[in-house]
């Protein structure tokens, strides 16, 4: 039987309260400025190296995302680092602290599902995200037009704008894991252990241990080593193994779509290269398709996560 | 809205929470065992027994708010677990030991749950002002729940189901951790709540304060529901009588002339000129009338109203073992 009443009834209420929240807690605060100094230096970097050498690039505000001057990583690879740290601080007192406040079972006794207060507060955490982003990307043309000077081509804000959405996808990977950890642990501290455990294996421990596991997996042929080559067999288990982590799969798709002369995200041989003018910039659209797996995969990555949780919060006791 | 709830089940309006074998099992314990009750609209009803007896549960299980294993209940004439929107939307919940965001304010708090109710923002202000007022707390109502005390929260609860305007009111240890004058003022709160007609369902385990504004109530041991009804009746059943009346009088024959009194059903002698009735109803008008009916001097006559907790003593001493099960 159909329970009555529709699961989205009150879900803007909670949306605007948990935006409300997020926008003038203390916490935010710090995560926006430790996001904003970092990208900042990334940026002079760029800025500082772009201006010595603007010759002929035809993508020179793309540049801005993805050059990077030793000893700063790039901006992008910054955001890749970070966005999972902003996530992770939104989302992984989501559901615990309502037990803890025990605010949980008053405001379920109001007329409104579970579903609401979840995907409520999984919306309210991402907007915010995306407020945050937006903001960000804004800083990056502006400081884009004023010390480089050039104004940006259609393509490249095009570009840039799926740059925005694909981070606001990747933060919804690490945003879904803290909140299930938040139904998971009933204790807020242990939520986000666990949660930076899990973004530190990924984004640290992941990229060592994906080689070593593709050479035990795939060994590598010792023709090929004669030769000075990389066994392809281990390669393609490496870069697979490495495409486990949501960092890899953002990481991907900003290659695919910031650099437009990449034109593969995997091994090539050289016959795929055949007929290809090197160095030449793809099209849009063919830099999105080239893209487009790797944003799949951080779609459903989302959902995978946030489905689990809301099966596990529907079926949770409400007492304390 | 109100035409709904006088629907299939509901042929009239009373009884308003209606339960028939209602059970609820965590794996092989049942938590909830098969329990029935009526609550009629309008009435005080308390579930009262020790902490464990599986009276949130009951609670929880009317407002759809945890599952039900077998058995049903039905709440203003709507089934809580298949239509709990609706439940909640008539029926208003003070957790045990509530909890409110500390970071907002009194009147932030309360329209945070009004909105969630679905009311419109003029009637929301109006509402909220009016419940504050009420509780006693309109002049705290711009100051964050971060500072209240205990009582202060548990008022600024029952503040919210003034707001919701709720047609049932159910109230979770109200009064724990409460100091006696907040009790108090609670309780006076309670029972304003009844005079409106509100029907008011609440659990405790401090039997004598229940005592007082419950109607009726139903003592909860194990998950099972072992005495319902109004406190003199039970009385009546478990001390075998519900009223004790001590006289001290001289003249003579006087205890056998006490013994005559239709409804008394035993005298003991506590000295020359002491004796204790044990009745079925209160004799004290009797009992003056027979010592002066033997020309004796009435010089003290008193009675023991009786008491919830010699209720519940009696009850379990009689039978202390054997159906007693550990909820988990």
């Amino acid at each position: 039987m159909r329970r009555e009443g529709s699961p989205f009834r009150g879900l803007s209420t909670v949306f605007v309260k948990e935006l409300a929240d997020h926008l003038s807690s203390i916490r935010m605060l710090m995560l926006e400025l430790l996001i904003v100094f970092t990208a900042l230096a990334a940026l002079y970097g760029a800025i500082s190296s772009l201006r010595q050498n603007t010759a002929e690039d035809p993508f020179l505000l793309l540049r801005l995302f993805t050059i990077d001057k030793a000893p700063l990583p790039s901006f992008v690879a910054i955001l890749g680092f970070l966005i999972p740290l902003m996530a992770i601080g939104l989302g992984f007192d989501a559901i615990n602290s309502e037990h803890n406040r025990r605010t949980l079972s008053r405001i379920l006794a109001q007329p409104i599902y579970r579903d609401a207060l979840l995907m409520g507060k999984f919306l309210a955490a991402l907007a915010t995200i995306g407020i945050s982003l937006a903001a960000l990307w804004l800083l990056v043309i502006g400081l884009g037009l004023i010390f480089l000077g050039v104004p940006p081509g259609g393509e490249e804000i095009a570009r840039s704008m799926v740059f925005l959405v694909v981070a606001i996808f990747y933060a919804g990977v690490w945003l879904s894991l803290a909140m299930l950890l938040s139904i998971v642990f009933r204790s807020p501290a242990t939520a986000a252990l666990v949660s930076l455990g899990i973004w530190l294996f990924l984004a640290v421990l992941w990229p060592m241990l994906a080689p070593a596991l593709a050479q035990a997996i795939a060994p590598a042929d010792p023709r090929y080593a004669l030769l000075g080559l990389n066994d392809p067999a281990t390669a393609i288990w490496t870069q697979e193994l490495l495409r486990l982590s949501p960092n890899d799969l953002f990481g991907e798709a900003m290659l695919a779509v910031l650099s437009p002369t990449t034109r593969t995200l995997g091994p090539v041989f050289l016959d795929q290269l055949r007929g290809a003018v090197m160095g030449s910039p793809l099209p849009f659209g063919e830099s999105v398709m080239i893209a487009w797996p790797q944003t799949v995969g951080l779609i459903a990555g989302t959902i995978v996560l946030f489905a689990f949780g809301y099966v596990l919060f529907q079926r949770q006791e409400v007492r304390a | 809205m109100r035409n709904q709830s006088t629907d299939s089940r509901g042929t009239a309006p009373d009884p308003v929470i209606a339960a028939r074998g209602l059970t609820r099992r965590y794996g092989a314990t049942a938590v909830v065992d098969g329990i029935d009750f009526d609550i009629a609209r309008g009435e005080v009803f308390g579930l009262l027994g020790p902490n464990g007896a599986g009276k949130t549960t009951t609670i929880l299980m009317m407002l759809g708010l945890t599952e039900i294993s077998s058995g049903e209940v039905s709440v203003l004439g709507f089934n809580p677990a298949r239509e709990p929107l609706k439940v909640k939307q008539r029926v208003g919940y003070l957790p045990d030991a509530v909890g409110f965001y500390d970071h907002l304010t009194a009147a932030e708090n309360l329209a945070y749950t009004a909105k969630l109710m679905g009311l419109a923002r003029a009637e929301r202000a109006r509402r909220i002002e009016a419940a504050l007022a009420r509780v006693g707390l309109a002049e705290v109502a711009s100051k964050r729940v971060a500072t209240f005390s205990r009582g202060m929260r548990q008022r600024l609860g029952l503040a919210e189901i003034i707001v919701k305007r709720a047609e049932i009111a159910i109230l979770d240890e109200p009064t724990s951790g409460l100091d006696p004058q907040a009790t108090q003022e609670f309780l006076g709160l309670i029972g304003e709540l009844k005079a409106e007609g509100i029907t008011v369902l609440l659990s405790s385990h401090m039997l004598d304060q229940v005592q007082r504004i419950c109607d009726r109530v139903a003592l909860f041991q194990g998950g099972r529901i072992v005495l319902m009804g109004a406190v003199p009746e039970l009385a009546v059943k478990v001390l075998g009588a519900g009223f004790v009346v001590e006289v001290e009088a001289d003249g003579l024959g006087i205890a056998r002339r006490l013994a005559m009194i239709p409804g008394v059903t035993q005298v003991d002698t506590l000295g020359v000129d002491r004796f204790r009735m044990t009745a079925e109803r209160d004799v004290r008008p009797d009992a003056a009338r027979a010592v002066v009916t033997v020309g004796g001097d009435l010089r003290r006559l008193s009675i023991d109203e009786p008491s919830l907790e010699a209720i519940y003593a009696r009850h379990f001493q009689i039978r202390p073992r054997g159906d007693v099960r550990h909820a988990a």
